[in-house]
């Protein structure tokens, strides 16, 4: 481009000076909705959701209690939804209110350094502003913080050139809760999101096992229950680690104090004593006795790279992070997903570039989940369900990174078959790829952690499956040996015309076990005991059906009632190389279960099946 | 061997598959059967009889999984079925006895496959065709024309047939039962097996039969066992040249190779039902190039038919390979009516007299 002669440009940037004026956060968010997950309408309810479930675990978690959370999705006009999250958290106290719902950016952990869900103080406002522009309407917030105070109820907005809230409505308020918070948010949007929105309540659900969930869709109603009654121990805070922290935050820390910068160091930064302090100082040439506020620009970059260059041991992680321990997660995983195994892994706490982290992680295997397809992935990061961008996740790669041909799995990028793999990301900082926090950010140090924690559970997934069809093997040859040779032999005795041939000796050569059978012909249900081992068979046999079975013969030593099911007990000596059986009149089905001898030496054969 | 042995023999063998058993369990044993393996991996080229048969791969079921005593179970209803409709002297479809075995509650068949699957192992088993089991298939056989006279045996009495005078514009159906035809005469100086029904009908219409003194017969697809042994009769019986004309694709190879080297499910009986003088006439994957015929592209699942072929023991000449290597280059398969592109004659008067006079055959 020519060069202007310098009038003419001193002009034109007096004229530009004039055009422009800053634009505050709030307008700019209204312009860039997608950073915070309000891109779309269907999207816009889950993340409305998302943002206040998230503060109301939070919330309950800070006050030890647990944490029950309502949740209410009604349409109220035509594309307009009224959504209701209420918790029994601490509540907010009213001075409070219009910031955190009124004022984006506006946080209470926005500076501290623990594991939260929430962290930017953006959420729960954009949802406001979300509502604001497309329904028009006021948020309603109605919040106690005890007892003996009284609850009040407000109409909030936010005034979009300023980022400042504007209160509509404020009044005290007759509430039958005696603390907790109610945000009521109406909003253009569709249900086409239904699935993904009880999706992200039942894998919020599962890693916050102290948690219950009530959900009103229109006319449908959902609980997910807890299965822990533990209140979780809310992480404590701690000061940043010098290799943890950017120049910003450390300008903030150096303006916010008074005390001399040897003092600061140590004060302010986790892991730094008094020796490393000084070491810090040396190295960028400052002397420990200088005012830490009166720092000059360049002076608090070279302390800043000085810091970095110093070794430091890692930040302490045990108080910060909050895992949700394997227990919990099996138990959690158990009750909302079907399965007929579940391992969980905690890994040990880690750090990455001075943050600490810890990963956890799950498989799932067969029960109800489906059988063909990929394997269903759940994502968490600080206990929130990630649940868009799956693709662009480091979770995602490093499950596919993982060789699950390994442990028996079929792989097509992602492990094929009825798996659920669960992967936990906490952290004071969670390196997201964008605002939205949808997906993980590769970073090496995690996806180690990640990749030795799946691997772990891949063993011991191949252990349970190769286990499982040994089991499946032994039942499968009794099946064939127990149920089906008897009828090979009754056809094959009919086409050679000759008396049915006995196959009691195939099985008693084959098994080596004591074997029990219930069949059911023409009314008649039979049990058959068939001792084929060396040993005295002291059994006790269950008979559970519907069967009242009183025309046993032999009759059962005890039969008990309860609603319609008849159990029917008898107790016997079966002395090796005999066969005990009893028959009544039935219907037959239920369960026969045989104790008083190992699980390995003794085979169920239901001939009815 | 006459209908009456046929059945005798049948009635014996099946016996003794079930006596075997009852004597297995009499003793206390598992039953159990062995079978050839029937996959590719165990046919064998018989020199005598230039079939490709069945090897010596032997596989063993016993009835120790419930998957293989199901087998047996099955196997057992089955010969149970057939006894009965030998004593009854009745005959049914193998899909009436599919249909029959929804009654055997743990020995019924999933599928029809499963079935026939199982019907070809008593043919082994037996050395009987199922004929003589009085099971046949329910599709009729696909159609003949051209100047050669037959004498089949009908409801109706003998009657003798020209396949172009006294037969309508389709030609001649193939029965299911081709043992019962007599071949009379004929003046024909080749026949020729086309895979799709388009082409056959291009040929009759073009006169191409009168014009050469052709036979041609219409393979309807993957070709049934009836018209394969229709074709195993004519080239012994009058010892003409058999050609097969087929689609330039890798499924098109595997008719031809039923054709000439008889198939892998029925190998017991390649040698009635295979004519292993038949020669490939095209579609050749070179034609493709040479005429530069119109084409698609060929699909994954088509390559990897290709590559199974490469290991298949029947294709493993030079000329198979040099032709399939060829294909799997150009990535193109077309299709035989795919000649029409230039113009309806171009097939009768063009491409067929030339790959004929190249082949020697006129």
């Amino acid at each position: 481009m020519p060069q202007l002669p310098r009038w003419l440009r001193l002009v034109l940037a007096d004229e530009l000076a004039k055009q422009q004026r800053s634009i505050s956060v709030a307008e700019f968010f209204e312009k860039n909705k997608h950073l915070l997950g309000f891109d779309s309408p269907t999207r816009g309810v889950i993340t409305t959701i998302k943002e206040a479930v998230d503060n109301s675990l939070d919330a309950c978690e800070e006050a030890q209690v647990l944490p029950d959370i309502f949740i209410s999705i009604k349409k109220t006009g035509p594309e307009v939804f009224r959504i209701i999250v209420e918790d029994n958290g601490p509540g907010i106290v009213p001075k409070q209110i219009p910031f955190v719902f009124g004022k984006l950016l506006y946080g209470s952990r926005f500076h501290q350094i623990r594991q939260t869900r929430g962290q930017q103080g953006i959420g729960i406002s954009a949802a406001v502003l979300y509502a604001q522009l497309t329904s028009g309407l006021p948020t309603i917030v109605i919040s106690r913080t005890g007892p003996k105070e009284p609850a009040y109820r407000f109409e909030i907005q936010i005034k979009i050139e300023t980022n400042e809230p504007d209160i509509l409505v404020q009044e005290p308020f007759e509430w039958d809760r005696i603390h907790g918070t109610r945000v009521q948010i109406e909003f253009k949007s569709t249900m086409a999101a239904k699935k993904k929105l009880l999706e992200y309540l039942r894998y919020t659900s599962v890693v916050n096992p102290h948690a219950r969930f009530r959900v009103e869709l229109d006319d449908e109603s959902f609980t997910f229950e807890r299965v822990s009654q533990e209140v979780i121990v809310c992480p404590v805070a701690i000061q940043p680690h010098p290799h943890g922290i950017e120049l910003g935050q450390f300008k903030r820390m150096t303006a916010a104090t008074d005390l001399k910068l040897l003092e600061f160091l140590v004060e302010g930064f986790s892991r730094v004593g008094k020796k490393i302090a000084q070491e810090m100082c040396d190295r960028a040439g400052l002397k420990g006795t200088l005012k830490a506020n009166g720092l000059s620009a360049d002076q608090q970059k070279a302390l800043l790279a000085a810091m970095q260059e110093i070794v430091v041991p890692a930040p302490p992680t045990s108080q910060c992070l909050s895992p949700i321990g394997e227990e919990l997660i099996r138990r959690g995983l158990d009750k909302e997903f079907q399965m007929d195994f579940v391992a969980a892994r905690t890994r040990p706490n880690a750090v990455f570039s001075g943050h600490p982290f810890m990963v956890e992680a799950a498989i799932g295997y067969g029960g109800k989940l489906p059988a063909e397809g990929n394997a269903i992935i759940l994502r968490f990061a600080n206990r929130v369900p990630l649940m868009y961008q799956q693709g662009a996740c480091a979770i995602t790669e490093c499950i596919m990174n993982v060789n699950w041909r390994a442990y028996n799995l079929s792989q097509q990028g992602l492990p094929m078959g009825p798996v659920l793999i669960l992967v936990h990301v906490a952290s004071t900082n969670v390196p997201f790829t964008s605002e939205s926090k949808d997906a993980i950010a590769s970073i090496p140090e995690i996806e180690k952690e990640i990749v030795l924690a799946l691997q772990d559970l891949g063993r011991e997934l191949k252990n349970f499956v190769s286990r499982r069809d040994k089991n499946k093997l032994a039942e499968d040859r009794a099946r064939a040996v127990c149920a089906i040779i008897p009828e090979i032999a009754e056809k094959v005795s009919e086409i050679v015309e000759k008396p049915l041939v006995d196959t009691t000796p195939i099985e008693g050569k084959l098994m080596k076990k004591l074997i029990a059978k219930k069949a059911t012909r023409n009314g008649k249900v039979t049990l058959e005991l068939a001792n084929y081992s060396n040993y005295d068979g002291e059994i006790t046999a269950y008979d559970i059906s519907a069967d009242d079975a009183a025309d046993a013969v032999p009759k059962a030593d005890f039969v008990s009632e309860m609603d319609g099911q008849f159990t029917k007990v008898w107790k016997m000596t079966i002395p090796p190389k005999t066969v005990w059986h009893t028959e009544y009149s039935g219907k037959g089905g239920g369960i026969l279960e045989i104790r008083g001898i190992d699980d390995n030496k003794k085979m169920v054969v239901d001939l009815d099946v | 061997m006459s209908k009456e042995e046929l059945e005798k023999k049948a009635l014996v063998s099946l016996l003794n598959i079930a006596s075997a058993w009852y004597d297995q369990m009499k003793s206390g044993e598992i039953p159990s059967i062995s079978l050839p393996t029937r996959t590719k991996y165990n046919i064998e080229f018989d020199d005598a009889s230039e079939v490709w048969k069945y090897g010596d791969k032997e596989s063993l079921r016993n009835a120790a999984s419930a998957k293989s005593a199901t087998h047996i179970l099955k196997m057992a209803y089955v010969i149970a079925f057939i006894k009965q409709q030998l004593a009854e002297n009745r005959s049914s479809t193998l899909r009436e006895m599919y249909y029959i075995s929804e009654g055997w509650k743990r020995a019924k068949f999933g599928a029809q496959d499963e079935s026939n699957f199982l019907i070809e192992d008593l043919e082994i088993l037996s050395e009987v065709p199922r004929e003589g089991f009085h099971l046949h298939p329910e599709e009729n056989g696909a159609s003949i024309y051209g100047p050669m006279r037959i004498r089949e045996e009908t409801r109706r009495g003998m009657k003798t047939l020209h396949c172009q005078d006294d037969v309508g514009q389709a030609g001649y159906t193939i029965p299911n039962n081709v043992e019962n035809i007599e071949f009379v005469d004929h003046d024909a100086k080749f026949v020729i097996a086309i895979e799709t029904g388009g082409m056959y009908d291009r040929l009759i219409e073009n006169g191409f039969d009168e014009e050469h003194n052709a036979i041609l017969v219409h393979l309807k697809g993957q070709p049934a066992r009836s018209t394969r042994r229709m074709l195993n009769r004519i080239s012994t019986t009058w010892d003409l040249p058999i050609l097969v004309f087929t689609d330039g694709d890798p499924w098109s190879y595997r008719i031809y190779g039923s054709v000439a080297y008889g198939a892998i499910k029925s190998a017991h009986m390649s040698e009635m039902l295979a004519t292993p003088k038949a020669q490939f006439l095209g579609l050749r994957p070179s034609d493709i190039r040479d005429y530069n015929l119109p084409s698609d592209k060929l699909s994954d699942k088509d390559i990897e038919a290709l590559r199974s072929e490469l290991t298949d023991p029947r294709f493993a000449t030079d000329y198979w390979r040099k032709e399939i290597n060829l294909q799997i280059d150009m990535g193109l398969k077309s299709e035989q009516q795919a000649f029409a592109a230039r113009g309806l004659d171009f097939v009768t008067k063009k491409y067929l007299p030339d790959r004929l006079t190249a082949m020697g055959i006129i």
